[in-house]
């Protein structure tokens, strides 16, 4: 999978919110390339620019400076109905993201019928196959988002991303607002979907732990700059930045192994490989 | 810290049963539980959403009992009293003999007033006579105490003007301005970033320390229930399924849920996702307490 030409590049991205004479730069002078088929993922707090992030990369704004690539052409913010396609979105609360007085098929069928994607006639059936590729039933189809619980509500937003066989989603907190034993699990159905779909992950998150779970690579922002990018295994066993160090050491941990290379980290040294 | 036995629990709640609903057809929520927290104890309260963690510190506060559709049985010893019964005497105790602590800091404060004035109410629900002057001086030393850098400032501002984080320490602050017995935190710093969150559980932690303050901590992060707390109560689906120290209940959990949710939790250490149900009836099964964390059985009140 590594040696592929990237699928999105971020080529010196910025972006300047400005109001009443202030100005803040929410992402400054950024370049990153994601890889076709891995999990990479951004990491920071409030504020380091991670939304803004995946705002610029879904065209709902406009860079201030810099450029978008994405399977080499340039995204700006007028896009194509393909280039739309290919890139969607996946957010934290999929209560608020799915219409409630829309059945769940409809939410599924709907970007079917704006992209015009195959036949009228099969796109009930497509919307069925849908569901159960995120491990519900096509009986879901004609309930209300209302009635569900957090775990399967973000299994639809998920297959409702999937409608538009897309080629990048950007995962937005997509597990932050659920409970440990649902987010498992649908963290194992994120995994499995993009190993059969050979999908790019965009995952936003602030959670270090789900990162090492499912990610690839991960970039770690602070104030709308990157400090730290690299692969998975380097950020726990060698982390650069003193940053990227103090966010791993205020994880709280649960087990004696956690705690163990959290300490090697607080204390700044590396952490020799297989010491898990 | 723990294993203070001998002393009186400073609560003590047995048997607490909740329901919603109209007295035909009510909704359970809690099924009869019980649990004590010792004088200078942390004691964590640990289950995913819709368990009953945060009515339970709820009815210990006294907010639900007189709302309508609210039925409870069972009782909660606090303060020579039976908290369960709601009503004026435990209204009279918050604030000064129990404080509570709340996820967002910053929608807990009034918007509409200054830190000043809210905190010259917290000090008069401790001490009526108190002089403004008087509580402004006590506000401005508890603020330096967790270490807010220009206290006539924080004073001067609404919660709005504030982080996240001095929102957080204001609150803890207010909390303990009157050296209350019990302080009960329902997921304090979950809506914050994690450095800031730690810092929050650095400060609660040293604080109670000084002044000896029993801690409830409501929490559906184990990661941080590890960190801060003596003894743990888990509960899933309104019953507590185990219960054990700190130690006891990371190194050795014997509840399947406990298990469950333990390996579910992804690990800083790596090794992947196990592959377990979001529910099961084994997560039903009974209560198991640990070796010498039984309920106290001695007379309360």
């Amino acid at each position: 999978m590594t040696g592929n030409a990237p699928i999105l590049e971020l080529d010196r991205l910025g972006k300047v919110f400005s109001a009443d004479g202030h100005s803040v730069a929410a992402l400054d002078d950024v370049s990153l390339a994601f890889t076709r088929g891995e999990c990479h993922a951004i990491v920071g707090e409030s504020g380091s620019g991670k939304t803004t992030l995946a705002n610029l990369v879904l065209g709902l704004i406009g860079a201030t400076s810099g450029e978008i690539r994405f399977d080499g052409a340039t995204l700006g913010r007028s896009r194509t109905r393909e280039q739309k396609r290919a890139i969607q979105l996946v957010q934290q609360n999929p209560l608020s993201a799915l219409n409630p007085r829309r059945s769940v098929g409809a939410s599924i069928r709907l970007p079917l019928d704006v992209h015009d994607l195959g036949r009228r006639s099969e796109r009930d059936a497509r919307v069925a196959s849908l569901l159960q590729e995120v491990g519900l039933e096509p009986e879901h189809a004609r309930r209300s988002p209302r009635g569900l619980s957090g775990g399967q509500r973000q299994r639809i937003a998920i297959a409702r991303a999937l409608a538009c066989e897309p080629e990048l989603l950007v995962l937005d907190e997509p597990t932050s607002a659920l409970d440990v034993l649902v987010q498992a699990r649908v963290l194992q159905l994120l995994q499995r979907l993009r190993q059969e779909r050979g999908l790019t992950y965009l995952f936003i998150t602030h959670d270090l732990a789900v990162v090492r779970a499912i990610a690839d690579r991960v970039s770690v922002f602070q104030k709308g700059r990157l400090v730290e990018t690299g692969p998975v295994e380097t950020l726990f066993s060698d982390p650069k930045s003193a940053y990227t160090r103090e966010l791993i050491g205020a994880i709280p941990v649960v087990t004696e192994a956690e705690a163990a290379l959290r300490a090697a980290i607080r204390a700044g040294a590396p952490v020799p490989a297989g010491a898990e | 810290m723990a294993s203070n036995t001998l002393q009186k629990p400073v609560l003590a709640i047995r048997g607490l049963r909740l329901a919603f609903g109209d007295r035909r057809h009510p909704t359970p929520v809690l099924h009869g539980i019980s649990m004590h927290i010792r004088p200078g104890e942390k004691v964590a309260l640990v289950g995913e959403s819709g368990s009953g963690k945060s009515v339970t510190a709820r009815l210990a506060m006294g907010l639900l009992q007189d709302q309508k559709r609210v039925h409870v049985s069972g009782s909660i010893f606090f303060d020579g009293i039976d908290a369960a019964k709601g009503g004026p005497e435990i209204a009279r105790r918050r604030g000064n003999r129990v404080a509570m602590i709340f996820q967002d800091p910053t929608s807990a404060l009034n918007p509409t007033f200054k830190i000043r004035g809210q905190f010259r109410d917290v000090l008069r629900s401790g001490d009526r006579s108190i002089s403004n002057d008087e509580a402004d001086l006590r506000a401005e030393a508890a603020l330096a105490e967790v270490s807010i850098p220009d206290p006539k400032r924080a004073l001067d501002s609404y919660a709005f003007q504030l982080s996240g984080g001095m929102n957080q320490r204001v609150m803890i602050a207010m909390a303990l301005a009157n050296r209350p017995q019990l302080l009960i935190a329902d997921e304090p710093g979950t809506a914050l970033d994690v450095t800031v969150q730690a810092q929050t559980l650095n400060l609660m932690h040293e604080l109670t320390e000084k002044t000896g303050t029993s801690v409830l901590l409501i929490s559906h992060n184990l990661g941080v229930v590890r960190e801060f707390a003596d003894r743990v109560y888990v509960i899933y689906r309104g019953r507590i399924v185990e219960h054990g120290t700190t130690a006891q209940l990371f190194n050795d959990p014997r509840h399947p849920y406990t298990r469950a949710l333990l390996a579910a939790i992804p690990k800083i250490s790596g090794g992947g996702l196990p592959d377990l149900p979001e529910r099961s009836p084994e997560f039903e099964s009974p209560l198991i307490v640990h070796e010498g964390c039984g309920e106290p059985t001695e007379a309360f009140a």
